[in-house]
């Protein structure tokens, strides 16, 4: 039975390679595709029956024994990241049915996305650093393949930026796996924390943890490290910046949250209350406000990314059970969130065909369903209820409240009400301004499939966030059983070194 | 045409079918030898480099009959059903099954997964390393 915690990657892994396979069939590409992500879905809520059942569940990799082989493990955390990751794939593949060129599928968007996905699965999934470095490795690459299908001069140009700080990210990490395996002699999470309880230099450890943080900041777009992602983000077809955007920066969030508190706890006040604390600080000022200056919808939403990043560092910086399960909790709402505004974004742009602010208009009377589902995301992502991001940051903001960190508390919540200026600055720009006159010569952008489909993701994950917020104890249960899991990580180490 | 002189013409009719040989067998003698699928692969992938300065990108591309990104699948897919024959005998994934043929006089023939994920290996960096060069040579002759 514990070969259920392998079919989130293999599946995707599997549908990548028969992509491959059926390189002049996109069509057939798609069905695959589509069969894989529905498939994923269903194996991570047997991997939820699963774990009610047994606990924690480990898969040693090849029969090999922790710590010598690879172990992959599914706690509450990573399968919730997984039940989440492939809503979004299966959406991002409903939402490509509309909206992807038909140039883009000719050139490899489907094994791409699929790598990607499997790569993102293992990153999740993963109980070995070493491992944890590979997936990284197939997601970046995938990724970089994505976000310049298309060939256009500003993708090339963001790519670059992307591509550099994230070979600068994989170099540190590996310097780091070099230093970290040099003092313990082991790279299996478990058997790294155990045996960092017995090295006697604490200064040693706390240099090998910082360099891990800049390695997986910059993944997570934090600051001072974050400049990539606005740079990137907007440029590519907009169901892969939907899905970049609810996955990819997620992973360096949810690799920090495993690893300091699995493995780097053992100065709080340096490593969480004071740095990690402030530079989430940071990153949700600076996120918000560059948000502020955008005129773009989908540069609004890309630096906004960076904003929420810092609720969630914060969330872990804080270390308090409650506060770890309100930023499990907050991820999961905003993967929902942040995806579904993209999705929106992209329905925007085939009505309208620009993504400007000063070009749009009159979408409330012209589309008031898409006007209904735009506040839903919006208002939850600022936080009001009763929607799921509400609750988020009613936890966030209960556990700074708890720890009496006024400074961190003013942040938060000025933050929290810039956010909602910047989405009401969309909304009152795109979808209560006057219609604009739309020029003949500026060429639409064309649909290649029923315009349908781009509705039914965003359908589904408006209402997931409503139920999220209708619903909030029943997730704030599993949150806050991740968050214990996470807190007592001798249940974890347990698990995979079964000692 | 390209405009590539006899000599490297000459040389690569003799050093291809070498060349592909001899990672055939860095890919055999990989399981306890040095050597192994990736090397393997990046051998028989300097072979249709070889081929590719002496005649050009659409030759190669025909040389090379298989198109090189369905190479690329069918290299990923039998690395994965390499992993995957372990869950038919009930064990973990990846775990190495083998499977010996007496063959009399010659000895034993052994067979297994790790032989299997080796050429999934050797074909995924022949095809993606001919899938980069033939890409490459295009845009510089367009």
């Amino acid at each position: 039975m514990m070969q259920a915690v392998l079919l989130p990657i293999a599946l995707p892994m599997l549908a990548g390679a028969l992509c491959m396979v059926f390189w002049f069939q996109p069509r057939l590409q798609t069905y695959l595709s589509i069969l894989s992500a529905v498939l994923v879905m269903l194996s991570a809520v047997w991997l939820f029956a699963l774990h009610a059942e047994l606990g924690i569940l480990v898969l040693q990799l090849g029969g090999w024994q922790a710590p010598f082989g690879i172990s992959l493990v599914a706690d509450t955390l990573a399968m919730s990241m997984v039940l989440i990751a492939s809503i979004i794939y299966l959406g991002t593949l409903i939402f490509s049915l509309a909206s992807q060129s038909k140039t883009s599928l000719r050139y490899g968007y489907l094994p791409l996305l699929n790598l990607m996905v499997a790569g993102v699965m293992g990153s999740f999934l993963t109980g070995d650093i070493f491992n944890l470095y590979v997936w990284f490795e197939i997601m970046l690459i995938a990724s970089f393949g994505l976000l310049i299908l298309g060939g256009e001069k500003a993708q090339l140009r963001g790519a670059i930026k992307y591509v550099a700080m994230n070979l600068l990210s994989s170099a540190l990490f590996l310097t780091a796996i070099g230093l970290l395996y040099g003092m313990v002699g082991t790279l299996n999470m478990a058997d790294v924390a155990v045996k960092l309880q017995a090295i006697e230099d604490q200064r040693l450890i706390i240099i090998v943890s910082m360099l891990f943080m800049v390695a997986f900041g910059i993944k997570a777009a934090a600051f001072p490290l974050f400049f990539w992602l606005p740079a990137s983000y907007h440029t590519p077809a907009v169901a892969v910046s939907a899905v970049f955007a609810g996955l990819l920066t997620k992973v360096g969030v949810y690799v920090l949250f495993r690893f300091y508190t699995l493995i780097f706890t053992q100065d709080l006040d340096f490593t969480h209350h004071s740095i990690l604390l402030w530079a989430g600080i940071l990153t949700m000022v600076i996120g918000v406000l560059g948000a502020a200056a955008q005129m773009s919808i989908r540069r609004i939403l890309s630096v906004h990314i960076i904003s929420q990043i810092g609720y969630m560092l914060v969330a872990l910086a804080i270390f308090s059970p409650l506060a770890i399960a309100g930023g499990i909790f907050y991820i999961i709402h905003n993967i929902v969130v942040k995806t579904n505004l993209f999705f929106i974004s992209g329905i925007i742009y085939y009505q309208r065909g620009s993504y400007e602010l000063k070009k749009l208009g009159g979408l409330y009377k012209d589309s008031p369903w898409l006007a209904i589902f735009f506040l839903l995301s919006a208002l939850s992502l600022a936080g009001l209820p009763p929607l799921s991001g509400f609750f988020a940051k009613f936890i966030v903001i209960s556990a700074i409240v708890a720890e009496r960190d006024w400074w961190t508390l003013f942040f938060a919540v000025a933050v929290s009400l810039l956010t909602l200026f910047s989405m009401l600055k969309i909304w009152s720009y795109a979808f209560w301004g006057k219609k604009p006159e739309i020029s003949e010569d500026s060429p639409m952008p064309r649909l290649t499939g029923q315009a349908y489909w781009m509705w039914v993701p965003v359908t589904f994950l408006a209402v997931t966030s409503l139920g999220m917020g209708l619903a909030a104890e029943f997730f704030f249960q599993y949150a806050q059983q991740a968050a214990y899991e996470l807190l007592h990580p001798h249940h974890y180490i347990q698990a995979v070194l079964g000692e | 045409m390209s405009s590539y002189s006899l000599i490297i013409r000459t040389a690569t009719a003799i050093m291809v079918p070498l060349l592909l040989l001899f990672s055939i067998s860095l890919l055999i003698r990989g399981h306890d030898e040095p050597g192994g699928g990736f090397i393997a692969g990046l051998v028989a992938s300097s072979a249709f480099s070889m081929y590719l300065f002496a005649f050009d990108a659409d030759s190669t591309k025909k040389f090379l009959k298989v198109n090189s990104r369905i190479l690329m699948g069918v290299g990923l897919l039998l690395a994965m059903i390499a992993g995957f024959i372990a869950l038919a005998f009930g064990q973990e994934f990846l775990t190495a099954q083998w499977l010996y043929i007496a063959l009399g006089n010659l000895g034993t023939l052994k067979l297994s997964t790790p032989l299997l994920f080796d050429i999934g290996v050797y074909l995924v960096v022949l095809g993606t390393v001919t899938t980069i060069i033939i890409a490459l040579a295009k845009s510089e002759d367009a």
